[in-house]
């Protein structure tokens, strides 16, 4: 079985600070990290490997900083890795990133696509459906199991308040939540092997054969027209006290809102 | 593509079991006030087997000028395929020029397959909606970089303008539009080969899961309650108000409250009349979900706490011994 897996590097977003004076993001000194859906979604290709058999190869489109999420993927066990980079893709929105993501999987062999639900810097869980819809796919999003048998895969999908259990028929795209598993650690060998013997393939636009009017942000639907960074709701009265007064003024502020 | 040609607002409707679902109505709620000022006309969709005429007035009470129901046995239960296919040929044959989808687990797992397929931009889970006045554009905006900016995104040159918006973003109101019910059952083709997964069985979870986007009241609870056996003062504190426990992120990875109580980001979109933050430190992603709440009082020890400035009252305390002590101020107060 050949896997391929969608991933992104992102920033971590829950180390991103608002600078207080000029309302900008301060992204100095913020980690970079797998996103966690994506490294979920290594995990459980890996332990499709383990239990089935599997070729798993992963796939990123990003900057050439991108290689480090790439390499963290292949110290975890995956056995290829390629990193899709070309200036031609700057800007692109979903729908543009799907389809290059989709050109690069044409070029590879699959039954299976894995994408995490959605990256923890945009949220947009886009990607993946996307992906499935330029490549004729069968998707199943939100799962937390896969089983294998033959060439089809039986998996657990998860809702608000139910779950599915469904088969599907190979090749088909999924995206998995980080909930399913917990990810493996690098092992030291392959840390050295994946840093070392320049194992990540770099692809341009020319390697998808992709015209390079359908990808970028001229191609994209979507443009961003403002960014405004968030500010605080109101200027609320704050209060330090012991538990008895603070118990009292919550009271009285129910009762001036109605409340009780 | 001309953009002229396309005319009008479609909101999907997403049905579970036959029920229309509370985002749908918001989203026609708030249709109704962006067709004011695009001048056009409000439309629905809606996917199912046993759809009729009660389900079409519910969704007309809330805004909708022309109810489009597809039943058909293959679209009782959401699949991606036979939805995306019936609505995509609708699009065609109607051409909206917005179409509005709510940010469910299954309008995020349609919404970007239809998009696609017709070639146009998504912008997910926004937050707020309007039009440009001076272009008739759809200004869509939505939290990113982990809700840390709002960013204002447009589909300028493409036909529809697809967004999807979380259930509980938009309030959901009632209108008297005083006109006569229009309903057209369109004709459904699907073909066998369209169902392309097969559903084995639907599991619905067992315990009794209570919605914390119906509360009036919630008290929730974050990293600073500091172990699971805190959590009861809050449960008592919730049913004496009648109201119900959530909490942050950080809880949930802790295992001290289920996932589907999260509030924020990657939980849920909450407007309670009131919101105990109870040590909740107030990470923008946890702010995303809870700022329209009518009454936030914010409870914690760091002084330093990003959520004191989204409360309307707070106190800088330890949680623990104050939410006994409120428990009994509110029972004092109720005798």
């Amino acid at each position: 079985m050949n896997i391929i897996v969608c991933i992104k590097q992102v920033p971590d977003t829950t180390e991103v600070r608002i600078d207080q004076k000029t309302g900008t993001l301060i992204r100095d000194g913020v980690p970079s990290i797998i996103n966690p859906d994506d490294k979920s979604g290594i995990e459980a290709a890996l332990t499709l490997k383990e239990q089935y058999g599997a070729y798993v190869t992963l796939l990123s489109m990003g900057p050439d900083q991108a290689e480090n999420a790439l390499a963290e993927g292949l110290a975890m066990g995956a056995d290829r890795a390629v990193l899709l980079s070309d200036r031609a893709f700057a800007g692109s929105d979903t729908w543009a990133t799907s389809l290059a993501l989709a050109y690069a999987i044409k070029k590879l062999k699959y039954d299976l696509i894995i994408c995490g639900r959605q990256a923890i810097d945009g949220d947009t869980a886009q990607v993946g459906p996307q992906i499935a819809e330029h490549l004729s796919l069968p998707q199943v999003s939100y799962v937390t199991d896969i089983k294998k048998e033959d060439d089809h895969l039986t998996v657990k999908k998860v809702y608000e308040d139910f779950y599915q259990n469904i088969r599907v028929k190979m090749p088909c795209m999924l995206t998995v939540l980080k909930e399913m598993n917990d990810p493996r650690y690098m092992t030291v060998g392959r840390i050295f092997s994946a840093y070392h013997d320049n194992m990540i393939e770099k692809w341009t636009i020319k390697d998808i054969e992709l015209d390079s009017a359908l990808t970028g942000l001229k191609a994209s639907p979507t443009q961003v027209k403002k960014i405004q960074t968030k500010g605080g709701k109101t200027a609320g009265k704050v209060f330090e006290t012991d538990a008895r007064e603070g118990a009292r003024l919550i009271v009285e502020k129910l009762k001036e809102k109605f409340v009780i | 593509m001309d953009l002229k040609s396309h005319k009008g607002i479609l909101v999907i409707a997403e049905q579970r079991q036959d029920i229309i679902q509370n985002g749908t109505y918001e989203l026609l709620s708030k249709s109704t006030e962006l067709a004011e000022k695009l001048q056009c006309s409000v439309s629905v969709l809606a996917l199912g087997k046993k759809l009729n005429e009660t389900h079409a007035t519910d969704m007309a009470k809330f805004g909708a000028d022309r109810i489009y129901i597809a039943n058909h046995h293959m679209l009782e239960h959401y699949c991606t395929e036979t939805y995306a296919k019936i609505i995509c040929q609708f699009v065609q044959d109607h051409k909206p020029e917005v179409v509005l989808v709510s940010a469910s687990t299954i309008g995020r797992d349609l919404a970007p397959r239809i998009s696609a397929r017709l070639q146009t931009g998504l912008t997910a889970d926004c937050t707020s909606l309007d039009i440009d006045e001076t272009n008739h554009h759809l200004l869509m905006t939505r939290p990113a970089f982990g809700g840390n900016i709002l960013a204002t995104i447009v589909c300028p040159n493409h036909r529809p303008q697809m967004s999807t918006v979380r259930p509980g973003v938009f309030k959901k109101v009632a209108v008297d539009k005083n006109q006569t019910l229009m309903i057209d059952y369109i004709r459904v083709e699907l073909m066998p080969e369209d169902m392309n997964i097969d559903i084995i069985e639907t599991v619905y979870e067992k315990t009794e899961k209570k919605n914390i986007e119906e509360a009036n009241i919630l008290v929730s609870a974050g990293r600073g309650i500091g172990k699971k056996e805190n959590m009861k003062a809050l449960e008592t504190l919730a049913k004496q108000l009648g109201g119900l426990v959530s909490g942050s992120r950080a809880v949930v990875d802790a295992g001290w409250i289920e996932h589907h109580s999260q509030v924020g980001q990657t939980g849920k979109t909450v407007r309670p009349d009131v919101y105990f933050a109870c040590g909740i430190s107030g990470a923008i992603q946890h702010i995303a979900g809870m700022e329209e709440s009518d009454l936030i009082i914010a409870i914690n020890k760091n002084p330093t706490a990003p959520i004191f400035e989204n409360a309307d009252l707070g106190i800088i305390t330890d949680v623990n011994q104050l939410i006994p002590a409120l428990i009994e101020e509110l029972a004092c107060n109720q005798s």
